[in-house]
Formats: structure tokens, sequence, C-alpha cells
């Protein structure tokens, strides 16, 4: 077990390394950014000026290290346009989605693990259809349509709900179920597909050659299997929700870091980019690595391999 | 006569597909007294496993069940409630099954899958579980056991993890154990101590026991009964020295030819094979459903008369025109 985390622990290093190059890359290689930030009708010595002030002007490698090494401080740059430094812009953000994140999946999961057990158990019954439609639903609905569709039921005619904000936990829950939807069906489907796999295996005739009854051979021995999957997708899921949803943060008028990413892309604010681009694939490298862990604590042919 | 443990009649087992409905099953009786070793023979496909899931009522989702009498003790387990059943299963009648490869649950230790039969059938506290999953363990022969207990089952070969399946299926200390081609896929050195093991445990647990093979080397071993199934029917019962000595049906004669060794013709003559291939069972069937591949089929073959079974004895039963004459 500690020689796995280790090896993960490794992997997981290498790769925020070698997502901080590309992000440093992406992000220069998208046009000449001492042009933009002098604007359009600025004279070649102006951004010349511009291209010193910000250090534009000196090698790739170099500007990549100072910024790696300023980043390993916590120091992730300055604003451009504020002049607040990009980590505390993004920890004034990241409460609102964190909590549309968390609230969003645990929406989905409840949702989604029930669901796709029940439909497995049944195939092509009502309710494995009437799943199967809500996955199709949350998939191909828009998010800005349902956000507005909620909004315009819950908040305006039934006034059960707040409709935008983030001031109290129940300004969440709209945004909630508007995300929560969309993350459902992939979980869903994931868990029944691992449940028709896991219920077909020969451990859970044993299970029921044993007297077991169907609680137990359904929880006990098919879903601990068939879980496996989920917990990866339900990693990666959240991670995608951890970065923001512009979509839904701009409905509900969530001040969150969807928002914060798209205001800062449209400024130019290169340094709060990048600087979210970074938070962003280190959540996604944390999950992943957590997933991992969850996965060898559930598998043990994972964890004494 | 006390009444059999188990007792079958006229069971049948159909499975729908798209070419239409096939009678994997086809009016299958025989019965397993009590301590009494009944070992069903017959090749691959021929239904035997299919009959073997039907005495558990654990057939898979698509496949339908009749029987003129399906009995465990006299209760009938065609009627019985899933819940009922459930109490059953694991408690006094349990089964192994051919794949230990995939037949344990990967994700639990051996210690826990045994002990679960004993807590759900409420046999005593988890201690008093312990230790006999311990004792089964040590007398299956997968030592040391403690050890062997927190052992997940990637953990171990497949020949030790058919000793846990039959340490796990005598848990609950059933009259009826069902054991389903338990040799097949273990290697030839291991086959031969799993079957002795086998057999030790029916005398000592005094075990009813349904051993199904397609391995007539097997029945002179262990049984004291032999029925021969062949294309979804019993073709032939009897004790293993009428069965194997003095088979009255062609098909047991040809499977007996496919035999090496035993004495059955000189040394280094031919090993036989039974021409043709089983006909399809899709649709309506009537006849001897072997004559297509019998050297002694006549035209009366193909009426329903032919396939009704002859009692030549008690217990020793021939769906064969011909069974009178001895061969």
């Amino acid at each position: 077990m500690i020689r796995f985390l280790l090896r993960r622990l490794a992997i997981s290093v290498l790769v925020a390394l070698s997502v901080s190059i590309v992000a440093f890359a992406l992000l220069r290689m998208s046009g000449d950014l001492a042009q933009e930030l002098a604007g359009e009708r600025a004279t070649a010595e102006q951004v010349e000026a511009v291209r010193v002030a910000n250090g534009l002007d000196r090698p790739l490698p170099v500007q990549y290290l100072d910024w790696a090494q300023r980043a390993l401080r916590g120091d992730l740059g300055v604003s451009l346009f504020s002049g607040e430094p990009a980590a505390s812009l993004i920890a004034a953000r990241l409460p609102v989605t964190a909590t549309l994140a968390l609230t969003s999946m645990a929406l989905a999961l409840a949702l989604a693990v029930p669901l796709g057990v029940i439909a497995a158990t049944r195939p092509n019954s009502w309710i494995d259809r009437v799943s199967l439609m809500l996955a199709v639903f949350g998939q191909a609905i828009p998010n800005f349509w349902f956000g507005l569709i909620l909004m315009l039921v819950f908040g305006v005619y039934l006034r059960w709900t707040p409709i935008s904000g983030s001031d109290t936990l129940a300004h969440f829950v709209l945004p909630s179920v508007t995300l929560g939807l969309s993350a459902m069906p992939a979980i869903m489907r994931m868990t029944r597909s691992g449940m028709i796999d896991a219920l077909d295996a020969d451990y859970v005739r044993t299970a029921r050659a044993k007297g077991l009854l169907m609680p137990a051979v359904l929880v006990r021995h098919a879903l601990r299997n068939a879980v496996l999957p989920v917990v990866s997708i339900t990693a990666v899921q959240l991670g995608a929700l951890l970065g923001g949803s512009v979509v839904v943060e701009s409905v509900f008028a969530l001040n969150g870091i969807g928002q914060l990413a798209y205001q800062s892309i449209q400024r130019l604010d290169f340094p709060v980019v990048q600087a979210i681009v970074l938070m962003v694939s280190f959540i996604y490298i944390v999950l992943t690595f957590l997933s991992d862990i969850a996965n060898a604590r559930l598998d043990p042919r994972i964890r004494l391999a | 006569m006390t009444m059999p443990l188990l007792e079958v009649e006229g069971l049948r087992v159909t499975i729908d597909g798209p070419a239409g409905t096939l009678r994997a099953v086809d009016g299958v009786g025989f019965s397993v007294g009590r301590g009494e070793t009944l070992c069903l023979v017959g090749e691959s496909g021929c239904g035997k496993s299919l009959t073997a899931l039907a005495a558990m009522r654990l057939l898979p989702r698509a496949a339908r069940m009749t029987a003129d009498r399906l009995a465990f003790d006299g209760l009938d387990l065609t009627s019985l409630p899933e819940r009922a059943l459930a109490d059953l299963r694991g408690r006094r009648m349990a089964m192994i099954f051919q794949d230990p490869m995939t037949a344990l649950n990967p994700v639990h230790t051996v210690g826990d899958q045994l002990v679960e039969v004993f807590d759900r059938h409420r046999l005593g506290s988890r201690a008093e579980g312990r230790d006999r999953a311990v004792r089964l363990l040590e007398r299956t022969g997968v030592r040391p056991a403690a050890e062997r207990m927190g052992q997940y089952p990637h953990q171990l070969s497949g020949g030790l993890r058919q000793r846990v399946m039959i340490a796990m299926a005598l848990m609950g200390d059933p009259e009826l154990l069902i054991a389903d081609e338990p040799t097949t896929a273990l290697d030839v050195t291991i086959q031969a101590q799993i079957l002795r093991l086998l057999r030790e445990l029916q005398r000592e647990f005094a075990l009813g026991l349904l051993l199904i093979t397609h391995n007539l080397g097997i029945v002179a071993r262990v049984a004291d009964r032999v029925a021969v199934m062949y294309a979804g029917r019993v073709v032939e019962t009897g004790t293993p020295s009428e069965v194997l000595g003095d088979p009255r049906h062609p098909y047991t004669r040809g499977l007996l030819s496919c035999l090496p060794g035993a004495g059955r013709g000189p040394r280094g003559s031919r090993l036989g094979a039974i021409p043709g291939v089983v006909p399809s069972l899709v649709g309506p069937v009537d006849g001897c459903l072997f004559r297509n591949r019998c050297g002694e089929a006549e035209a009366d073959c193909a009426t329903t008369a032919a396939e009704a079974p002859r009692t030549l004895a008690p217990g020793r039963i021939v769906r064969c025109l011909k069974a009178g004459v001895t061969a």
C-alpha cells in the first residue's frame, strides 16, 4: 500500500509539473501579450516598454522558471486589471464554486447511484426507461435553458427559492439542481452498466447460492464491485464542477471561479488566467490521487498487487 | 423407503431465443437420497448445469422452468416463495461451481465470505462463525487456515479457491451439496485431490451429493448411482457397475469408448469418438434425439415411443427402443 501510494504521488507530481509547463506555454502562444496589453493604438516603443515592464522580453524558459518559483511560494502573480494578487482573487471566489460543486455532486450521486442500481436489476423495465430518459435529458438540455426554467418556475412563480446571488444555502438550490442534473447521467450510466456486469458475475450467483437476500447481494457483492469505476468518474466530474461553470454561475449570478475565468480571459488578465488554469489542474490532480486511494481501499487487487 | 432428499421429475427448462424456444432441459427426472452420491453425466450443452441451477432455483432470468415435481426433503421448490428458498440455500442445500477463479468475490476476504453464510443463517455468534470457518478451511486443506482467512481470492491458486468454495458450501452444515463440474477448470493433478476431498467430505458430513460432470472416469470412483444426460434428457440411469459395465444406451456406449484405458479394447487401439453432432433443440422435437448419430438406429427410432423411458429394474431406466437387448 505504501509503495502504491508513493508511486501514485510521484506520478501526480510529474503530471503537475507538465501541466504547469503546458498551461504556461499555451497562454504565451496565444498571441503577443505585450501587444495586446499595450492596446491596438500603441506605438512600437510603448509595446516594447510594456514588454520589458512585464518581463516578457526574457527567454520563455526563464519566464517559466521565474513564474513557477513564485507559484511554489504561493505567489501566482498580480491581476493586470485590478492589481490584486491572483491568489486572493481566486480564494475569494472559491467558496462559492466549491459549495456549488459539492451540493451538485451530492445531488447527482444521490440520484445516479440508486437509479443505476435499480435500473440494472430490472433492465428494460419502466424504471430503467425512465432513468435512461432522465439521463438523456440531463445530457441534452443546455444548462442555461434548464437553469432559466427552474428559476422561472420555482423562483418567480412559486417563490420557493431565491433566484440569484449566493448569500444563503437556499441560493444554491436551483444552481445545484441544474448542475447536478448534468453531472448525473455519466455516473448513472456507469453505475448501471457496472451493476449489470456485476449481477451477471459468477460471484453474485455464489452469493445467491449462499442464501443471501437481495439487499446483501446487491450492495455487498454487486455494488461493491461496480462502484470502482463510479468512484473514478465521480472524481473527474467533481474536478469539472470545481473548475467552475461559466454558464450556471452567469445565469444565477454566482460570483465563482467560472465567472472570474471568463472575465479574466476577456480582459487579457493573463496572470489570473494562468493561476486559474494551474489551480483547476491541481484540483484534478489531487482528486485523481484521492480516487486512486479510494480505489485501492476498495479493491484488494490494486492494493496488494 | 424414506423420502429422497432431492426429487426431480419432468423438469423442463426452456430459453427463448431469436431462433425460437430452446428446450435445454426436456423432462429430466432423478432423485438424490440422504448420504447418496448421484453423478449426472453428459457432454457440454446437454443441460446438466441448468438442471443443477434449476434444483437451486437459481436459473438465469432468461430461462423458464416447469417441473412435475421438484422437491427438497418434501418441500415443493417450485411453489416456495423466494425468501423461503433463500433460507434453504447455503443452509440445507449448497452449491459449488465450475470456475473457482470467478466464483469468489474479489473484494472480500476469504474469511468474510465464509462467515457470511453463518451470519446470514444465524447459526451462531461471529466468533463461532470464525471458528467454524477456520476448522473447515483446515479440513479442506486451505492452510494455514487462520492466515488464509484474511487473504483475498486473487492471492490463492485455483485449487485453493475451489477448496475455499467447498469450505464455504459446508458452512451451513447442508444436507445436499450440488457440485457443478467442480474439477473441470483445475489442473489434472489438482482434480484428483479435489475429487478425493469431495468423496471424503460426502461421507464425513453424510451429504447427499449431486455431482455434475462430463467425465465418466470420475463416476466409477465416487458415484452410488449414475444418470447419463443427452440433449436435455436423461437417457440412462443405474449404478456405476450397471452403467459402466453393461451400458444399454448407445450414447452411453459411445461415451465409454471415448474413455482412454479402463480395459476397454486392446492397448494401443484408437480412442473412440461419437460421429455427428447434437441435434438442434430449438423448436419441436420428437423421437430419440440420438438417432442421427446412432449406429443402430431404425425407422422406429423417430417415433414418440422411442423416447419413452423403459424400466429394466428399480433405478435402472433406459430411453432406447433396444434397451432390453444386451449389448
